[in-house]
């Protein structure tokens, strides 16, 4: 039992190249119409990520090839939430995205996880990117792309855990406003519409969590890990994207500040953490 | 099969008799006492012998057997038949216990036994000391489990079938590594374990795994696959689905833990139950407002609320100020939060009236348990509304500072491998908890609610206000006084059909500070706000609705089931007026003000000369009302003298002389006090009068929490614990009551101290302010009124009838004890109280509240209620004040009035002062109503005494 471990133990990162289709499903995806994306850049930016993740952090990463196929699957994070020996492989809201699960389910299953299919019960519908956990609970944002069911179908797969449901105002998506910055650190930017989220975050818990606010909304999602050497890391937006929360960041004692741009999957509503599933393989038993 | 008299209980009686005999005198006279009062079923325990706590009660009462005449079956028990002349038959009841292992343990009791005693008897049976972890559950017509309560007697909690019981824990420790005894830890397990295979504690596979092995290591011990053969695992259960591959991790697990003690494996279990999110967590089926499912779960820090798996609200018992239920309507009312300005009320409906009534007892008992540092005395109400429940028990805090005394060696602990969870299983294999399969008669429910509206509506006037919610609650003295002043308050009658059956407890606890926000005070905007937020918002989302505590759901018509006789003489009494929080003084202006003021506890822990002043005051008092009046007096007394050797008491002197003499008031002088007064009073006036700088120093300095009550902007002090009331432009001139042995002396004094404190430096200014009108002498009896002050302490005749000299007027003073659970009963001093109380383990508060209350003249045999109009509330901080302004217009007679309370909570310690924020607040609502007129006068003074003097 993986059980309540303190966030932000992992040992493996799974990631999904960006195609050469990236930002081409952006026509039929009425959040960025006519966003015109640099796809050189895109894929120069995910490899510093990636880099980042394994030479940095430390972690091992499993790539999976790009598909043109499927113009999002990069956004890896949204089709799985993994939770100790645990992954839920979860239901997309739009149709097309659906396909994208397959690779990432052999992916898990391989790395011996627990794999667990939300299907198509009660028209479930989640994302992993409305999906917050913070080491000891969940919080799932109901938005456009993830439903009342499919945090249902959270909670019942994550039995352990509190599974809340916050609300996640303006079409934006639960991560994009949030993102956990340490064991019990939540990093949230200072809009209106992420503090209404925070309240109703803070109502909903039984724990204890330090909150870091930061000005832009773009800096709020950052990946935390800590690393296999026990320190402290956290991928965050670069000076150049976010230059008012940069400051922000310099308060999180002793730890290994990455910047890490994502100026292009920003462009399409993803972020950081929407281009890696991590995975904790060592898990520890009390 | 409701088998009257065990045999085997019989063939023990005789020995038994043998050995009580001569208790036997003592236990008839416990028997009749109990009868002399059947009238209070509630619990009393200190009814009951200290041995009630040991098996000796039991033993009397079954010595007193009379095997009844139904239950000689058996051979047994004619020869066991002893004669006992002269005693009545008892019926002796055979009793089941399903026991946590999975055995049944079978004793007889007679049928009049109370709860505890079997409780004891089965504690003692499992030889377990931390019990008050643990409970009786037995099973009612529609298979729900409720709670034994122990005060009662067991035959009324059963009202029919067998008498079948299980043990079971109640309240699960959120650290079962606090917990004394291994064995409170083993028993805590075996609850566990069957919560886990019943489906009522949900776990992932994983945690099965983990917390299937730890309970094998502790069951079986090591594995050894020799001794255990290769199957054992399956004959245990572990999950609810178990299959084979969860066997086979548990058995993996299992083989690492050589070595490991039966102890060391639960400690581990419990390490890992205690991080599941449904531990401890008592859930009840129940709609929302809109008639959702929705399930209420109760645990140790609060109210959830999910629905199906999700958790969409939460309410921690800090944020909640009262639980009620009415009918099968369950309601929370929620304090505003840091972002809310008005208290709302939420509504639960359950399936049916006794799901509601056992969801409340539920919340009553968890919130005594865990959050208050020693139970809520006992509402003693005269004309009873709603239920006198309470919790009885010790809380957490006393239970842990109990066990922390055990002194054994840790008993062994008899692991018998548990039947429970065997592959036979299982008793309760009902998944999730109470269920309550009933479904709900929306349409009925819905016309409850309405009709539950309209017949509350005055309540709902008055209940905002904390202060008097907390007097109502502590019943006694200001309950004398009510009914004296108000003998038949229609209200009570509106709401006497259910009053039996509905009840409210407030949760008042001590919070952490919530972070005092300023908010806007400029009432139009409040008034504003409030109108748009009271208008139901249909606008809202299902998230708004959360998080504002979905005031829309529940209109402030709903709330407020339960009516406390104070609150509605106060409506009644309040005169009608205009806006906000002026009160118009009508043109008749024949009501009599009203004077409540609160005075409550006396000075801190912390400081030693004040604690030295306060020496006095019997920290036993805090919990009956009884004792109150010696505290008050003594600190008064203490008070007065210090104060007088500061003011020249020549001026003073005359004008209480005037007061007394102008036979505008009336001295009554309690007698009881007098010794205790006497005898503790003057050690107490000596220490502070030596360390009266000391003193002074401190009642800023030190870690105080005032929290005051100013209903209508009266004017008021507080300085050094001495309660100063003036009167301002209403009418009547204030008055300072008083209570002495010698009337003359004593009341010197104490005018003295008032007077005196106006002289005080810091908050003259305001004072003179608000004195304005009052002139010079702020003690002055109202002109046209006969004023009597009466302090009426609990068994004391009602200072009412005493009081008043003249018939058409009275001012009752009342006096009582808030029997204050410290903190957490404060109503008002919730949230500051943690402040100061944090770091002490065992905090030790003293409320005190005096009552001054002046009869309206006119309204006071006022039946009429009148028509409520509008009621709203208001609540605004400042950095160490939050005002709660509650406004209600009524029409009553032709003539309109509006009534508005303000109540001040003025927070903080050191830095604080709070005189002068009280000063300042009442200034600035004096200024914003300069028409109002002052009815009544509320402060209420929590502190903290140190442990040391404290004891419960």
């Amino acid at each position: 039992m993986a059980n309540m471990c303190p966030y932000g133990r992992f040992t493996h990162a799974v990631v999904r190249g960006v195609p050469e289709t990236f930002g081409k499903a952006a026509g039929d995806d009425c959040e960025k119409g006519e966003t015109s994306v640099d796809l050189a850049k895109a894929q120069r930016q995910f490899g510093c990520l990636t880099g980042a993740l394994r030479q940095k952090v430390g972690l091992q990463l499993i790539e999976i090839p790009a598909d043109p196929e499927l113009p999002e699957s990069w956004r890896i994070e949204d089709v799985a939430v993994i939770q100790g020996d645990t992954a839920l492989i979860t239901r997309p809201f739009k149709q097309q995205r659906r396909g994208e699960v397959e690779a990432v389910r052999k992916v898990v299953s391989e790395l011996n996880l627990t794999v667990v299919e939300m299907g198509d019960s009660g028209g479930a519908t989640l994302e992993g990117c409305d999906v917050l956990f913070t080491g000891r609970e969940f919080f799932v944002g109901i938005s456009s792309h993830t439903n009342h069911r499919g945090a249902e179908v959270l909670a019942d797969t994550f039995k352990d855990f509190a599974v809340s449901t916050v609300p996640v105002c303006g079409g934006a998506r639960l991560r994009n406003i949030c993102s956990m910055g340490g064991p019990q650190t939540i990093i949230i930017s200072n809009s209106e519409g992420a503090k209404k989220t925070l309240r109703m975050m803070e109502q909903l818990t039984d724990h204890h969590y330090e909150v870091l606010t930061v000005p832009e909304d773009l800096a709020a999602n950052c990946i935390y890990i800590k690393g296999p050497s026990k320190l402290d890391f956290l991928l965050h937006r670069p000076a150049e994207e976010c230059p008012e929360s940069v400051s922000a960041f310099q308060k999180l004692q002793d730890y290994t500040l990455l910047p890490t741009a994502c100026s292009e999957a920003s462009k399409l509503g993803g972020s950081l953490s929407s281009l890696c599933l991590l995975v904790n393989r060592k898990l520890t038993y009390f | 099969m409701t088998t009257e008299s065990g045999a085997d209980s019989e063939a023990k009686q005789p020995r038994e008799n043998k050995e009580t005999e001569k208790e036997k005198g003592k236990a008839k006279a416990a028997a009749a006492a109990a009868a002399a009062e059947p009238a209070s079923p509630q619990n009393q325990p200190e009814q009951f012998p200290a041995a009630a706590g040991h098996s000796t009660p039991a033993r009397k009462e079954q010595e007193q057997q009379e095997v009844d005449q139904v239950s000689h079956r058996s051979s047994i028990s004619r020869l066991s038949r002893s004669p006992l002349k002269g005693v009545k038959k008892t019926k002796i009841m055979e009793c089941k216990v399903a026991l946590l292992d999975g055995s049944d343990f079978t004793l007889n009791l007679e049928k009049r036994a109370r709860g505890h005693v079997l409780f004891d008897k089965i504690c003692e049976h499992l030889n377990l000391l931390e019990k008050d972890y643990f409970g009786i559950t037995c099973r009612d017509v529609e298979n729900q489990k409720n709670w034994i309560d122990p005060g009662k007697e067991l035959k009324k909690q059963i009202r029919t079938g067998p008498w079948n019981f299980a043990f079971n824990v109640k309240f699960y420790p959120p650290d079962p590594a606090q917990l004394t005894e291994d064995i409170t830890r083993y028993y805590l397990c075996l609850q566990l374990r069957d919560d886990v295979v019943s489906g009522r504690l949900p776990c992932s596979f994983a945690t099965h795994t983990v917390l299937g092995s730890y309970a094998v290591q502790s069951e079986l011990g090591d594995y050894d696959p020799e001794e255990l053969g290769s199957d054992y695992i399956s004959e245990l259960r572990f999950a609810p689905n178990q299959t084979k591959e969860l066997e086979e991790k548990v058995m993996e697990l299992h083989k690492t833990y050589k070595g490991m003690t039966p102890a060391e494996a639960e400690i581990h279990f419990l390490e890992n139950a205690k991080k599941l999110s449904m531990y401890g967590v008592d859930l009840h089926h129940a709609k929302d407002s809109e008639g959702v499912e929705i399930m209420l779960g109760v645990c140790s820090s609060g109210l959830l609320i999910y629905r199906d798996r999700l958790r969409i609200n939460r309410f921690a018992w800090p944020k909640i100020l009262k639980i009620s239920y009415k009918r099968n309507n369950f309601y929370i009312k929620i304090r505003p939060g840091e972002f809310e300005q008005f208290e709302s009320t939420i509504g639960f409906k359950l399936p049916n009236h006794r799901a509601a009534k056992r969801l409340w007892k539920v919340c009553v008992e968890h919130h005594t348990f865990f959050r208050l540092v020693s139970p809520e005395s006992q509402p003693k109400k005269f004309l009873s509304l709603g239920s006198k429940f309470r919790y009885s028990g010790r809380t957490q805090a006393q239970s842990r500072r109990a066990s922390s005394m055990i002194n054994r060696l840790a008993p062994l602990v008899e692991r018998s491998s548990s039947k429970r969870y065997n592959m036979s299983l299982s008793l309760d294999g009902a998944p999730i908890a109470e269920n309550h399969e009933t479904p709900m008669k929306d349409s009925a429910a819905a016309g409850a609610a309405k009709i539950l509206t309209k017949g509350d509506l005055i309540t709902t006037v008055t209940t905002e206000k904390k202060a008097e919610e907390e007097k109502a609650e502590q019943e006694d003295a200001p309950t004398d006084a009510a009914e004296t002043q108000e003998p038949t308050t229609p209200l009570r009658h509106d709401t006497k059909s259910d009053a039996d059956d509905d009840s409210e407890m407030r949760t008042q606890d001590t919070s952490p500070p919530e972070e005092m926000l300023k908010h806007q005070t400029n009432i139009s905007e409040l008034k504003r706000s409030f109108l748009e937020t009271g208008e139901s918002s249909p606008g809202l989302t299902e998230w708004e609705k959360r998080l504002s505590s979905s005031p829309a759901h529940s209109p402030r018509g709903d709330e407020a089931p339960m009516i406390e006789p104070l609150e509605l003489q106060d409506t009644k009494d309040e005169p009608p007026a205009s806006e906000e929080t002026k009160e118009e003084v009508e043109p008749k202006t024949t009501k009599a003000a009203e004077y409540l003021v609160k005075y409550v506890g006396d000075s801190v822990a912390t400081d030693l000369a004040s604690s030295s002043g306060l020496h006095g005051i019997s920290p036993s008092t805090t919990m009956d009302d009884d004792v109150f009046m010696d505290g008050t007096l003594r600190e008064v007394d203490e008070v007065a003298e210090r104060e007088e050797i500061k003011v020249s008491p020549g001026a003073v002197r005359q004008e209480v002389y005037q007061a007394i003499s102008d036979k505008k008031g009336t001295l009554i002088i309690l007698k009881e006090a007098d010794d205790k007064v006497d005898a503790e009073g003057k050690e107490t006036g000596a220490a502070g009068e030596e360390e009266e700088p000391a003193l002074r120093g401190e009642a800023e300095g030190g870690e105080n929490e005032a929290v005051m009550g100013v209903e209508i902007w009266s004017p008021k002090m507080e300085a050094n614990g001495v309660t100063q009331i003036k009167g301002t432009d209403s009418p009547k001139k204030a008055m300072a009551s008083w209570i002495s042995e010698v009337v003359k002396t004593e009341a010197t004094e104490v005018v003295g101290a008032s007077t005196k404190a106006s002289d005080a430096p810091q908050p003259g200014e305001e004072v003179q302010t608000e004195q304005s009108k009052s002139g010079p002498s702020q003690i002055t009896p109202p002109e046209s009124s006969t004023t009597s002050l009466a302090v009426s302490t609990l068994g004391w005749v009602p200072s009412s009838e005493k009081g008043p000299p003249e018939p058409e007027e009275k001012v009752v003073v009342a006096t009582e004890t808030e029997a204050a659970p410290a903190e957490s009963t404060g109503p008002t001093g919730c949230d500051v109280v943690e402040v100061g109380t944090k770091e002490v383990p065992v905090v030790h508060t003293e409320t005190k509240t005096i009552t001054y209350e002046s009869a309206e003249v006119e309204t006071n045999g006022d039946v009429d209620p009148g028509v409520l109009l509008s009621a709203q509330t208001i609540t605004s901080e400042t950095t160490s004040t939050t005002t709660t302004t509650h406004i209600t217009k009524t029409v009553k007679g032709g003539i309109s009035e509006t009534r508005i309370e303000k109540r001040i909570v003025i927070t903080g310690d050191t830095d604080i002062d709070h005189d002068q924020a009280l000063a300042q607040a009442i200034k600035e609502a004096k200024e914003q109503h300069p028409d109002m007129s002052v009815t009544k006068v509320v402060v209420h003074k929590e502190t903290e005494i140190t442990p040391e003097e404290g004891e419960d």
